[in-house]
């Protein structure tokens, strides 16, 4: 057993774990933060995706111990209280999501998108950046408007800010 | 239509919990003193169980339990049933093999439950699986059609001799013959429809609960249907009477079919649960979901098309044997016979059809119903046999389907189905128009001008939805009726809530129903809620799969409008002093016709529930109830053109561009019909050209991770083209047809017809790899 400490969309927390435990264990068993998914067992479909230290990491894919001392941002610390994420909204207007068991990694993932680009995107880029998430219910088409309409949001509000 | 009424983009009221993380999926639930389930699984396709010992992993920290496929049956928890009897072509009922839920004897494919392990927590129950020891002794194993029919080929069940479970047939064989004996041209067929992992992103999951002291269970499970999983618990597999069975099916992650069955491994929770006496928890990972969840398809098949001398079509033979794995799952025996020879007749005038169907057990995965079941298999036959005789015949394939077109309704077909309505040459002009069908010899010019080999594939599906009359599916063998059951309650306040059977588990239900309720009401989508999954709130429902949630669910949430509307009628006009008939229903308001009297819908429910003031004779209270059976099959049909670009260099399809025209008839949220479609075209095109459960010659997968399973991602497919014609289904009032899985029923004819167009050779097996693709372009 290990103590592991980190910043949980926020808050600091402090958790006694199995050295093997993996981050999105912690988070949903430990924190309660079942936001969080697992969908594969091979770090290939992304539903697990959260933000450490503001980058894109799948969290079945690394230690929890791995995370100590981090800044971890998940699918539940991203709104402003009742203000969604840009992100977040544009899933929703776009229909950007069916059954919703991917949905917060492929938010998660596309914020890191927008991001990395600079809120400069085309539907290629898109595609091609959205290769580590798996959907199986939209066939992409209103994911891939979605993030692209995000980019506009989170360009505006940057620029707002 | 008002703002949230039919035929609104309503965006969806579930949205906000799935987009902040507070979805509740089955494994986001924890129980108090719950316990882990693991299970140990065979790692051969065909092995006698010698022994399990199991006392070293009793031994071990935080270990509950191990028990073990022998005490499973020991204690008479039912084998696992097929609920649709099909009758051979010479009378004989199907031949089943017992499908015990852990195996206490023998195993019959790689993944197979011989035994559980029960402990505080999952790593502890993993660690402990590792510690049982199995001894097998391993037998040889068939892994295809083609190795279980041979003469010699080992036998899975005494049962099924020659691993068949039925030959049956369909049609008028000595019709066919006539017809062919007298065809100008005969094209023939043969293709394989690829067998395929659904894949739902949420791992199946289950909780059980069970309470000694009021001998209830309750369980927490990945369903598509959480009541006809408790009547099959109760009824067959002796687990507790249905008023002691509470199933729950939460927000569930996608389910295409494959949570439509009861799987051993809810049924080993709740025994298990009992048995020691703690809730218990199994969730699957990828790899028992790609190993146990039923998979789809699967199919060989040789078929022949005759034509007179003027291109029509006068007959249509075809031999499908079909593989249904270890064991026959739920629904399995109706998919390749009931759900797929009946759609053989296509959109088109077939005077005469035969079809002969052999189901086959392999030491593989249970194949079952998958998005489409049975109908993308005859859709994808009939298409590539129109391409391949337009090919063959010399002529335009859109003519070619246009010609043979039904164009007269009602249409019998030889095969069953009565086509109730359809306009299929207006969706095939739809979509050429959409896609510039005419200009295409110019692109392809083009573009060989650039060395690019550009193709165009069509695609006429139609299926057969919204299933099903009760009656009419008793008489082929089913062993439910298929109607929807539903419930409206006004409360005192005047907020609505409505209980349906259907399950949502991504379709938007909790939008699209309320749309009916405020196109009738004129209330906002925001008084308005849905329960469903919860054996326990909702009477009875049969659950949602074959499209059939809108074409009879919502009408059955209709008829309780109805019958609830005419009450709140009575009390209005009541009040009002006025007479019934001149009541009408605006804005939320009872209003007497061509006056400014009214009284609001939340003054009608609370005088329903005070009772001061009602008509003589009347019950307290608003809420109606009904029950809804289909009169006839829905049938969606459309046109599906896909353009494409193969490089002869590597093989490699790239999409030019793909459009979609459907006749749904009646669209409650256009929105949500087109994120229907983009999924199912997403699986179709994955069908074509990525995805494949494979397995080697001993029965071992190949592919039984994402790692190893082509799953489409963004990058493999383009954004879809999308337009809808409209013929209003006659067989429900709300004239709809459902939409659900025409996508995955019309795409891959599509592609694979038009990479075949592009590389001039006509045959080509699915998945349409580069590697597949370039070996066929380069074959001599």
């Amino acid at each position: 057993m290990s103590t592991v400490k980190l910043t949980v969309n926020g808050k600091a927390v402090a958790v006694d774990v199995e050295d093997r435990t993996l981050l999105v264990q912690l988070l949903r068993e430990n924190l309660n933060l079942t936001g969080t998914h697992v969908g594969c067992d091979t770090s290939q479909c992304g539903a697990c995706v959260v933000h450490m230290d503001g980058k894109a990491v799948k969290s079945c894919t690394m230690l929890a111990g791995q995370a100590d001392g981090a800044n971890v941002t998940t699918i539940e610390g991203i709104a402003k209280g009742d203000e969604l994420h840009p992100m977040q909204a544009a899933f929703r207007d776009n229909h950007g999501l069916q059954c919703g068991y991917c949905t917060p990694g492929m938010i998660m993932s596309a914020i890191d998108i927008v991001h990395r680009h600079g809120g400069e995107l085309d539907e290629a880029t898109v595609r091609q950046e959205l290769e580590g998430n798996i959907c199986r219910c939209t066939g992409y088409h209103n994911i891939v408007k979605a993030v692209l309409d995000a980019a506009g949001r989170m360009k505006v509000s940057q620029a707002a800010e | 239509m008002g703002v949230e009424g039919i035929g609104a983009r309503v965006v969806r009221k579930e949205d906000k919990r799935f987009i902040t993380g507070k979805g509740r999926y089955v494994d986001d639930i924890k129980l108090l003193g719950m316990t882990h389930a693991h299970f140990i699984r065979s790692p051969h396709a065909h092995a006698k169980v010698k022994k399990i010992d199991s006392s070293a992993a009793l031994k071990m920290p935080g270990v509950v339990a191990v028990l073990t496929g022998q005490e499973i049956v020991d204690d008479k928890v039912g084998n696992l049933i097929c609920g649709w009897a099909i009758t051979s072509k010479d009378g004989s009922p199907m031949k089943m093999g017992a499908w015990p839920a852990m195996a206490p004897e023998t195993v019959r494919f790689v993944g197979q439950a011989v035994a559980v392990v029960i402990a505080d927590t999952k790593n502890l129950a993993r660690d402990a699986s590792e510690a049982v020891v199995v001894d097998y002794e391993e037998l040889p194993a068939v892994a295809d059609v083609h190795a279980a029919i041979k003469a010699g080929a080992q036998q899975l069940h005494p049962e099924a001799p020659g691993n068949q479970v039925y030959d049956w047939v369909i049609g008028d064989e000595g019709a066919a013959d006539a017809a062919f004996a007298k065809a100008a041209n005969v094209v023939k067929l043969d293709v394989t429809n690829n067998r395929l992992a659904p894949n739902a992103m949420e791992p199946r999951a289950a909780i059980a609960d069970y309470d000694a002291a009021e001998e209830h269970f309750t369980l927490y499970t990945t369903s598509q249907n959480p009541h006809v999983a408790r009547l099959v618990l109760s009824a067959f597999y002796n687990i507790a009477p249905e008023h002691k069975l509470r199933v729950i099916a939460p927000d569930v992650g996608g389910g295409f079919g494959s949570k439509i069955f009861i799987y051993p491994e809810e049924m080993v929770a709740l025994w298990a649960s009992k048995k020691v006496g703690r809730p218990v928890k199994w969730t699957g990972d990828r790899t028992e979901a790609f190993l146990t969840d039923a998979h789809g398809r699967d199919h060989v098949t040789h078929a022949e098309m005759a034509f007179d001398a003027n291109n029509k079509i006068t007959g249509l033979k075809v031999k499908t044997y079909a593989n249904f794995g270890a064991y026959m799952s739920l629904f399995s025996s109706s998919v390749p016979t009931y759900l797929y020879a009946t759609l053989l007749s296509g959109q088109y005038n077939i005077p005469a059809i035969h079809a002969e169907v052999i189901g086959v057990y392999t030491n593989t995965t249970p194949v079952d119903a998958y998005r489409g079941a049975g109908r993308p298999e005859a859709s994808y036959l009939i298409e590539r046999l129109m391409e391949t005789a337009a090919r063959q015949l010399k002529v335009d394939p859109a003519a070619l389907r246009r010609q043979n077109f039904i164009t007269e309704f009602p249409h019998q077909t030889p095969v069953i189905m009565a086509y109730d309505v359809g306009d299929f040459n207006a969706s095939l002009d739809a979509a050429m128009k959409a896609i510039d069908y005419a200009g295409f010899a110019a692109r392809k010019a083009k573009a060989k001008t650039e060395g690019k080999l550009r193709g165009i594939g069509l695609s006429c599906y139609i299926e057969a939805c919204g299933i099903a009359p009760s009656k009419a599916v008793g008489s082929l063998g089913a062993g439910v009726g298929l109607w929807e059951s539903a419930e409206v309650r006004v409360n005192p306040v005047g907020t609505i809530e409505i209980l349906t059977g259907s399950h949502s588990h991504g379709q938007g239900h909790e939008t699209t129903f309320c749309q009916l309720v405020a196109e009738r009401l004129g209330i906002p989508i925001s008084q308005v809620s849905i329960v469903h999954g919860d054996t326990d709130k909702v009477q009875f429902g049969m659950g949602t799969y074959g499209s059939r949630s809108a074409a009879v669910g919502l009408t059955a949430i209709l008829k309780a409008m109805e019958k609830m509307e005419s009450k709140a009628k009575k009390i209005a006009a009541h009040a009002l002093e006025a007479s019934e008939g001149d009541i009408v229903i605006e804005n939320g308001e009872f209003k007497v016709a061509g006056t400014d009297k009214a009284i609001a819908l939340p003054m009608v429910a609370l005088a329903a529930y005070t009772a001061h003031n009602l008509p003589d004779g009347m019950e307290p209270g608003l809420k109606e109830s009904a029950f809804y059976d289909p009169t006839n099959f829905t049938f969606p049909a459309g046109a599906y053109i896909c353009e494409l670009e193969v490089d002869a260099g590597t093989g490699k399809t790239t999409f030019v561009n793909f459009v979609a025209a459907d006749d749904f008839g009646r669209l409650i949220n256009p929105m949500i019909v087109e994120g229907q479609v983009h999924g199912g075209l997403a699986q179709g095109i994955g069908q074509a050209l990525l995805e494949h459960a494979i397995y080697d010659t001993n029965g071992q997968p190949v592919t039984a991770s994402f790692m190893d399973y082509s799953m489409p991602r963004a990058d493999d497919l383009p954004s879809f083209n999308l337009s809808h014609t409209t013929t209003l289904c006659p067989g429900n009032p709300l004239g709809i047809k459902g939409c659900g899985e025409a996508g995955a029923i019309g795409a891959s004819a599509a592609v694979i017809n038009a990479i075949t167009d592009a590389i001039g050779k006509n045959n080509l097996e699915m998945p349409a790899t580069p590697d597949r693709v370039w070996r066929t372009i380069h074959a001599a």
